[in-house]
């Protein structure tokens, strides 16, 4: 047997050293369904305790909607529970094609096509599409499973400095000898929670003769004023080549993901890309549930607005409480602690308290820069969020980094 | 220190440095978690052309690259091969 006791041995001492270093990562299991509110066992065997969640990407509260779940019904009811297939053998009923379509009218791109996940459609777009003669320009905080896709095309990789536009020009005349250009950012960056300034790439990309890659994972049904991502934000709708995003953040999350733009980059895709020929098609009952959301966004801004008022709220409190943020203006919201063990500790003492939010560290986020990410949801009302911004000013106090800056924060814990 | 390393250290920290941080010429720079390897590409077309020199791909590892002096020894074994 190849797995012997020494290799054993091997692993356990690599998990120990994670314990010791306090970074041990550990599953809490949550016995409701998604919401503002959950009941969680943590650790194992204990009673369930009651929780405000301000890290789910549940950010429009349709995770348990009660009419996404009807929808989600129905179409067990009328299209069965799997398709036991890939999508270009017998995988595609008439509801993939119809949520294509929908997905491209909502986005205003020229076409779609669904993949098991956008991890899925991130894997297999890049390698679809380019050659070894084609370069892509990808900025330096793109979301893993960019850079996992990236990895498997043969083109060339180049980065720039995040969101630094001048750095992306001095790439692109680098890269000027290469057949295709590809500039490739993410709309919402997810740690983060920034966007990079989408009109100011594209004008780069016409100037420089390249196409964009945008992943709008963290923005879809959310960021614009009509919640059809970061390109409506910038006023570059219709101008993005290749739009990914998935289903299983805003736009109900439960799983799935697509590639949305031109014809002929999202056709390639349907003739080559490997998770899309390799990987089961999106089970009907997702399929049937994204539709009805998809068709709730667009008929009202309702949800989005809210989530955008709990963001500015969120936002504002922390600040006025001394805590030290990351810029922006979206639902993402990094508390930062620089230190990866005050990160593990302060969200065990949140938890505590009622607060379930989750400490991120290297190799998630750069060396040093640990953090508690926290995450609005429209399901969020304003007394979940004051009870939740007590708690961390409860904490913040234990540990003495409220009015404290970065460096006073790392001289005092370390990086 | 010699004009290349200068040289290859100035890039280094242009290209690749946006806070404080101090590089010298034994820092790790991919291993250390302070420039990931895809970002080399530029520092591979940058040696390339200063240097009128060709590295091939299988010489450019993040092994290679994980420091301004080994970059500057592989500049040099590639030189000597021109």
């Amino acid at each position: 047997m190849s797995f012997n006791d020494s290799v054993r041995t091997l692993y356990q001492g690599q998990l120990n050293g994670l314990r010791e270093a306090g970074i041990f990562k550990q599953e809490r299991f949550i016995h409701a369904p998604q919401g503002a509110e959950i009941e969680v066992e943590f650790p194992v065997g204990s009673p369930l305790k009651k929780v405000i969640n301000m890290c789910a990407n549940n950010y429009l509260g349709l995770s348990s909607h009660p009419e996404v779940i009807k929808a989600a019904h129905a179409g067990l009811e009328h299209r069965g529970y799997g398709m036991s297939s890939v999508r270009f053998i017998c995988g595609t009923q008439d509801i993939h094609d119809e949520l294509e379509k929908k997905v491209t009218e909502f986005l205003g791109t020229e076409a779609t096509i669904l993949f098991p996940s956008c991890m899925d459609a991130n894997a297999g777009v890049f390698e679809a599409i380019l050659t070894a003669e084609d370069v892509m320009i990808s900025d330096r905080l793109v979301h893993a499973s960019i850079i996992d896709g990236m990895r498997l095309c043969e083109a060339m990789h180049d980065t720039f400095k995040h969101a630094n536009m001048e750095h992306l020009e001095e790439k692109l005349v680098l890269h000027a000898d290469k057949r295709l250009k590809l500039i490739i950012t993410d709309g919402v960056f997810s740690m983060d929670g920034d966007t990079p300034p989408l009109d100011k790439i594209v004008e780069l990309a016409e100037k420089y003769n390249a196409m964009v890659f945008v992943d709008d994972s963290h923005a879809s049904g959310f960021i614009g004023k009509t919640g059809r991502g970061t390109h409506e934000k910038y006023g570059v709708v219709g101008k993005i080549d290749i739009i990914t995003t998935t289903f299983g953040k805003g736009l109900g999350g439960a799983s799935g993901g697509c590639v949305s733009g031109r014809t002929e980059l999202v056709e390639m895709c349907r003739q080559k890309a490997r998770p899309y020929l390799f990987s089961n098609t999106i089970a009907p009952v997702i399929v049937s549930g994204v539709l009805r959301v998809l068709e709730i966004l667009s008929q009202s801004t309702e949800r989005r607005d809210k989530l955008e008022k709990n963001a500015e709220y969120w936002r504002k409190g922390l600040t006025e409480a001394g805590f030290v943020l990351k810029d922006g203006d979206t639902p993402i919201v990094p508390v930062m602690l620089f230190n990866a063990k005050l990160s593990q500790d302060f969200s065990r003492d949140l938890y505590h308290h009622g607060i379930y939010a989750v400490g991120f560290f290297f190799p998630v986020v750069p060396k040093g820069q640990a953090r508690i990410r926290t995450q609005l949801s429209a399901a969020h009302e304003i007394h979940h969020l004051d009870k939740a911004l007590d708690a961390f000013v409860t904490v913040g106090k234990k540990y003495g980094i409220l009015n404290k800056t970065k460096q006073e924060i790392i001289d005092q814990y370390g990086m | 220190m010699n004009e290349m390393q200068k040289i290859v250290l100035d890039y280094v920290q242009k290209e690749y440095i946006e806070d404080d941080t101090e590089v010298g010429l034994e820092t790790p720079l991919i291993s250390g978690g302070i420039v990931d390897s895809f970002s080399m590409v530029s520092l591979k077309r940058f040696l390339e052309t200063k240097y009128h020199i060709q590295i091939p791909d299988e010489a450019a590892s993040p092994e290679a690259f994980d420091n301004v002096n080994s970059i500057c020894r592989l500049v040099e074994e590639f030189t000597k091969k021109n």
